[in-house]
């Protein structure tokens, strides 16, 4: 029982009542503040379990995005009235019992589990060569599962389209709805002015630097999707009329470049979304990088909502 | 106890958390807040399965590591999709709850 | 036993590939060429799910793509059995006609500009051809949950289509159910994958063992996958989604969509681990089952609007799609056996999803037509709109289960299963829904073939196609009864079997 293994502990605990207060807690807006929080101690969880790449998702995604949609949300909800009737103490308790039986039969699988399971990381580290990749998870990613992660792209346009589609008929074309401020404070101001540069070289070295080392297009994408989004929410900039060919133009170019580079697979190398001996890796990176623009476009759309106003 | 164990363990009770949360907060933003929740704990299943097939010289299996990434990035969608579903609802009656007064909670008679 | 790309794969890839392309390039050619591009891609579709189905009862063998030449459990395989093939045949059929009515309904040329309605419904119908080919086509637990999140993300917008809060409400009740299903499905998926270190459903079929862990996934999996099937009593969101969408919107709804998970529950428990569901778990959904046939039929009997009505009638008949699992299990080797209670389920699940687009389109075109779809009011329709009531006629012929249609032989198929293996209960329940159905549809049909005061006058007129393309669903249904004469056995191609070696 090491200190980092009481650290640990504390760690759990701590990530166990915030996550609780979320739940508990009787006013939206605290359990919004509770989430956040919730999301960045789970980045460390991350961390702890020797998963950086997903440590850096978590952060980026779970926590950051997530967290500014809810705040969007509870913001506006705060004026709406609050009727709801409070589940009865019998249907709680009936409820508190699954699932705490549920916990419990999950947790009962986990520790019965033998020390050592199977697993697939010598083959991953033995075909990665093959791709001339350095990080595992890319390879994953983009080669191995290449099938999972280019269908994923669509199911996030997909929801996108579900977004725009909750806007009123005649604000079709329109601008998102995204709340900015009326008078930006002078200090959010220099951060849109001064963080953006430094968010995109941060973004661009992300999604470079995951092809040997933890990052890639999702993390470099959320990055640049947060510059953006600070950008317009200071007000110096609108946010795009979801018609704009550019916009639609930048969600699609990741997606169709991998089914691109995917069927040439059937010609250069034996099989969709196969890559020729020797160029893998040129042509993941090139993957990754339309990726990354399409998920910073997709993502900082999704974060400003259905559109509201009129084209002007 | 290991510390993967540990927090394969903290990932069972944070979906244990989400489920009731989902199942008796009737508000749909505090359903899709439980939600995340329950969707964390999960993947932090997916962390210890992960850390658990850690081979000799490995830090981790990836393959559950990407599933984890894949999945974050879907449920980020689904919860955007779902707080623009709630905000519309917000518009056009002024109140934000699902119409009967029952909750997500016809399971819990199932197991 | 390793998997090789077999000559007709290419298909495969083909039937996942072109929707999604279609849905790419929507999104970029804009709102007004959306209809085109769908109209070029649903044919397209359908023809590929023609050939691999020719293929397959041709060949007598399954069809196997292994994606990116990387080879299970580190990559990918897609695989098409008898299964698939029939339900993908099916599903194609049934989006081309409902993208032939909706014409009417959404047509994107009709403004200058891109609009709402007409540029998302089409981007959506494309969503779920190219989410259910990889529902049916998928060989890998993983890739089935990027399939169910697909799906989900292309039906929810069409529930809440027209805008109403209302639908939006219904909508994001289904959002809910259905996120609750995919994370349940999720986590055990994570369970699986720890035990066995692959998802591959063949590697997986070899290597299951009964255990703590492995019980706990095909639990919360199967829970989580019941509820996304809208299985009683976890149906509470269906009825309104499915009702309220518009009438293109819930034909693909109940005819497709539920299909979806419904067919992942099914390779789950046949194909990944038939020995584990035991005689106990077997009867436990038979019970579901039955609770579900008559809950939804008794509340179907009560409803005074159409649509309504035929919602509650889809979770009535969803029921009886899991009166297979306690037929298919044989106490003897304690397994489920891929016999003709399965056959029997699966052209259940074929011909409801042609009656049923068939009625909910025959609702729709009744509510253009009178302007509201109150049952009571409905006298007179059938006299002004013959060929619509005719066809809604037929695909409650074939709900009921009236020869010589789909409906027929399937629940012969089950019933004989149920006679053989003396499970009693199964015959009473399946009798009482055949009444039940029978009931409600001659309570909608009596009022509409009544002769009213005065002839109805329709607010709008209804194009000849749209009623003929109802018609041809519902005769469609109504002839499926007649695959006993050929196809019946292409359902038993299953990996590793060929057609002359049947379990």
């Amino acid at each position: 029982m090491t200190i980092l293994f009481f650290a640990d502990v504390g760690l759990v605990l701590l990530v166990l009542a915030i996550g609780a207060s979320t739940i508990f807690v009787r006013k939206a807006f605290d359990a919004v503040i509770a989430f956040v929080v919730y999301g960045l101690l789970l980045a460390i969880v991350w961390v702890r379990l020797s998963a950086i790449d997903v440590a850096l998702t978590e952060a980026a995604i779970g926590g950051g995005m997530t967290g500014m949609l809810l705040l969007g949300a509870v913001a506006r909800l705060r004026s709406a009235e609050l009727d709801s009737p409070r589940i009865g103490l019998r249907v709680r308790l009936a409820a508190g019992f699954f699932c705490a039986l549920v916990a419990s039969c999950l947790a009962g699988a986990l520790l019965l589990s033998p020390k050592a399971i199977p697993t697939l990381a010598p083959a991953v580290m033995e075909n990665l060569v093959h791709t001339g990749l350095g990080n595992p998870v890319a390879g994953v990613l983009f080669a191995y599962r290449a099938l999972d992660t280019m269908l994923e792209k669509v199911v996030l346009l997909l929801a996108l389209l579900g977004v725009w589609s909750l806007a009123p008929n005649d604000a079709w074309n329109g601008i998102p709805g995204l709340r900015v401020y009326e008078r930006p404070s002078s200090t959010l101001t220099f951060l849109a002015q001064v963080l953006p540069p430094v968010g995109i070289v941060v973004g661009i070295y992300m999604c470079w630097v995951g092809a040997n080392e933890p990052g890639g297009a999702f993390q470099g994408g959320t990055i640049l999707a947060a510059m953006w989004l600070l950008v317009i929410v200071a007000r110096l900039e609108r946010a795009p009329s979801i018609g704009q060919p550019w916009l639609r133009i930048g969600l699609v170019v990741g997606p169709i470049t991998f089914l691109a580079v995917g069927l040439a697979g059937l010609v250069l190398a034996n099989a969709f979304l196969g890559y020729p001996p020797g160029y893998a890796k040129a042509l993941i990176v090139a993957i990754e990088v339309t990726l990354t623009i399409s998920i910073a476009v997709a993502l900082t759309m999704l974060a400003a909502g259905p559109p509201k106003q009129e084209q002007q | 106890m290991s510390d993967a164990t540990l927090f394969g363990l903290c990932g069972a009770a944070l979906v244990g958390i989400g489920l009731y949360g989902l199942i008796t907060n009737p508000e749909p933003l505090r359903k899709i807040l439980a939600f995340n929740l329950l969707g964390s704990g999960v993947f932090l299943v997916f962390g210890f399965i992960s850390r658990r097939a850690a081979a000799d010289g490995f830090p981790g299996d990836p393959v559950p590591q990407a599933m984890v990434i894949t999945a974050i990035v879907v449920a980020f969608a689904a919860t955007a999709l779902a707080i623009a579903l709630v905000q519309r609802l917000l518009e056009q009656t002024g109140r934000a709850t699902l119409s009967s007064d029952e909750p997500v909670s016809a399971d819990k008679s199932n197991s | 036993m390793s998997d090789a790309t077999t000559s007709g794969g290419i298909l495969l890839v083909l039937a996942i590939v072109l929707p999604a392309a279609g849905v790419l390039l929507s999104l970029v050619a804009g709102g007004r060429q959306v209809e085109r591009i769908a109209l070029i891609l649903l044919p397209s579709n359908l023809i590929v799910a023609s050939v691999i189905f020719a293929d397959l009862w041709r060949s007598g063998r399954q069809l196997v793509y292994i994606v990116g030449d990387w080879q299970p459990p580190l990559g990918i395989t897609l695989r098409a059995d008898g299964l698939s093939a029939a339900m993908m045949l099916t599903t194609a059929v049934v989006i081309c006609v409902i993208g032939m009515f909706a014409h009417a309904d959404f047509d994107s040329r009709a403004q200058p500009l891109e609009t709402r309605e007409p540029f998302v419904f089409w981007v959506m119908l494309m969503g779920i051809g190219c989410a259910m080919n990889l529902i049916f086509l998928g060989g890998d637990l993983f890739t089935l949950y990027v399939a169910l999140e697909l799906l989900t993300f292309a039906a929810v917008p069409l529930v809440c289509l027209d805008g109403r809060a209302e639908t939006i409400q219904a909508a994001l009740r289904y959002l809910l159910f259905a996120l609750l299903g995919s994370i349940l499905y999720l986590v055990g998926t994570a369970l699986l994958y720890g035990s066995y270190a692959t998802l591959d459903i063949v590697l997986l079929s070899q290597r299951v063992r009964m255990e703590t862990a492995t019980l706990v996934a095909a639990v919360l999996m199967t829970v989580g996958l019941l509820a996304k099937t809208a299985l009683f009593p976890l149906h509470l969101w269906l009825p309104p989604a499915h009702a309220g969408a518009p009438a293109s919107a819930s034909a693909v709804l109940s005819a497709v969509v539920v299909k979806g998970s419904f067919f992942l529950v099914v390779r789950l428990w046949f194909g990944v681990m038939p020995g584990m569901l035991g005689f106990a778990g077997a009867q436990l959904i038979g019970a579901l089952g039955a609770g579900a046939i008559i809950f939804g039929s008794v509340v179907a009997l009560q409803q005074k609007r159409l649509k309504l009505l035929i919602a509650y009638s889809t979770v009535a008949q969803i029921g009886y799609l899991f009166l297979m699992f306690p037929l298919a299990f044989d106490p003897v080797s304690a397994q489920l056996k891929s016999g003709g209670a399965l056959t029997g389920g699966m052209l259940l699940a074929m011909s409801h999803a042609t009656a049923k687009a068939a009625m909910f389109m025959a609702a729709g075109l009744i509510y253009a037509g009178l302007g509201h779809d109150r049952v009571a009011e409905l006298g007179g329709v059938a006299r002004a709109l013959p060929m619509t009531m005719f066809a809604f006629a037929i695909g409650g012929v074939c709900l009921i289960g009236l020869p010589p249609s789909g409906g027929f032989l399937a629940k012969w198929l089950l019933l004989d299963a149920a006679v053989a293996s003396g499970q009693w209960q199964w015959v009473l329940v399946m009798l009482a829904g055949g009444l039940f159905t029978s009931g409600y549809m001659f309570i909608v049909l009596s009022r509409a073939y009544q002769s009213p005061s005065e002839p109805v006058k329709l607010r709008v007129a209804v194009p000849k196609y749209r009623e003929a393309a109802v018609l041809t669903l519902a005769v469609l249904s109504l002839l499926l009864g007649l695959v006993a004469l050929g196809p019946v056995d292409v359902l038993q191609v299953r990996p590793g079997a060929t057609m002359a070696v049947l379990r």
